[in-house]
């Protein structure tokens, strides 16, 4: 449905699913549209540039994060190297950081990591896809940092009274990724099966991957 | 040659200056001890206004308790805020 056909479909019930979750004809999109027409018109930036990039970042999916995850928990020296510098682990896997640059920090039995952006949404992008709505949320980023582990609740993870929360606000030029503890029950497996069991969330540290 | 060490205590400023900031406000005046060196970056606080992003800053990463942020904070004592504060907005306390 265009633009023009919701203007005369005026009625009260709601269409799930095609609600436009961005407002097309809003301030700030209308703004970014004619700042991107007229980069392209002055030939500072190729419309193909644009398009190219947008179809790199949405090929990118969570399941890059799980294939290094997998292979640290598989790799003691590969994971020293993510550790030490994530950045440079990534690149060597063939993921590139783009402009940023990535931390890797590691759950323990002591410590729980979670990561949040408290000023906009930075988000490890290149190797986890786009942020998820909830990330984004002005409740998630105001409350992470206030009550973590009253949001960790809320996404059914239960940190006992004594494990140190460590939250992360990604606020300038690094990008947070979390090594989860590899779970219970998956010792002797493949990186192909374990990678199987790394989700987003426990990426961001608001879940525990499960077995 | 780097003005903060790891460990180091360092106080963020309390400082209110308008325009683009990457200081988020609930830390500032807040202390906390320097867990690590990211490197030098452009100052993203005149980058947002067409400058060139140089002298480039020092980007430091500050360990900060939750009760130090929050008074009234309910979880562990233990808890920690990790947050990434460019050198002008450090200051180093005790000796």
């Amino acid at each position: 449905m265009t633009t023009d056909e919701r203007g005369t479909h005026d009625h009260d019930h709601d269409h799930p699913g095609t609600t436009p979750d961005v407002n097309e004809t809003g301030y700030y999109e209308l703004m970014a549209e004619a700042m991107k027409e007229l980069l392209i018109e002055k030939g500072v930036v190729k419309a193909e540039d644009v398009r190219r990039n947008l179809e790199f970042l949405d090929s990118r999916d969570p399941a890059e994060g799980g294939t290094i995850i997998a292979r640290a928990w598989t790799d003691d020296a590969f994971k020293a190297r993510l550790l030490e510098d994530g950045t440079k682990a990534v690149e060597e896997m063939g993921f590139p950081m783009g402009d940023a640059e990535l931390i890797v920090v590691e759950n323990t039995d002591d410590v729980h990591n979670m990561i949040v952006c408290t000023l906009c949404s930075c988000y490890p992008r290149t190797i986890l896809g786009l942020p998820p709505d909830w990330y984004k949320s002005k409740s998630y980023r105001a409350r992470a940092v206030v009550e973590p582990r009253s949001v960790l609740k809320e996404f059914g993870t239960d940190v006992s009274a004594d494990k140190t929360v460590r939250v992360h606000d990604s606020n300038a030029d690094m990008r947070y990724l979390v090594l989860p503890q590899q779970p219970a029950g998956t010792e002797g497996w493949s990186a192909e099966q374990l990678a199987g069991v790394i989700t987003r969330d426990a990426m961001v540290g608001v879940t525990l991957p499960q077995a | 040659m780097v003005m903060f060490n790891v460990g180091d205590r360092v106080r963020i400023k309390e400082s209110h200056p308008p325009g683009h900031r990457r200081t988020p406000y609930y830390v500032r005046g807040k202390t906390g001890v320097v867990e690590r060196y990211c490197g030098d970056f452009k100052n993203p606080e005149e980058l947002a206004y067409g400058f060139d992003g140089t002298p480039k800053r020092e980007l430091y990463r500050v360990r900060i308790t939750q009760t130090e942020l929050w008074p009234d904070y309910e979880g562990s004592d233990s808890d920690t805020l990790d947050l990434e504060i460019y050198d002008h907005w450090l200051e180093k306390i005790g000796g």
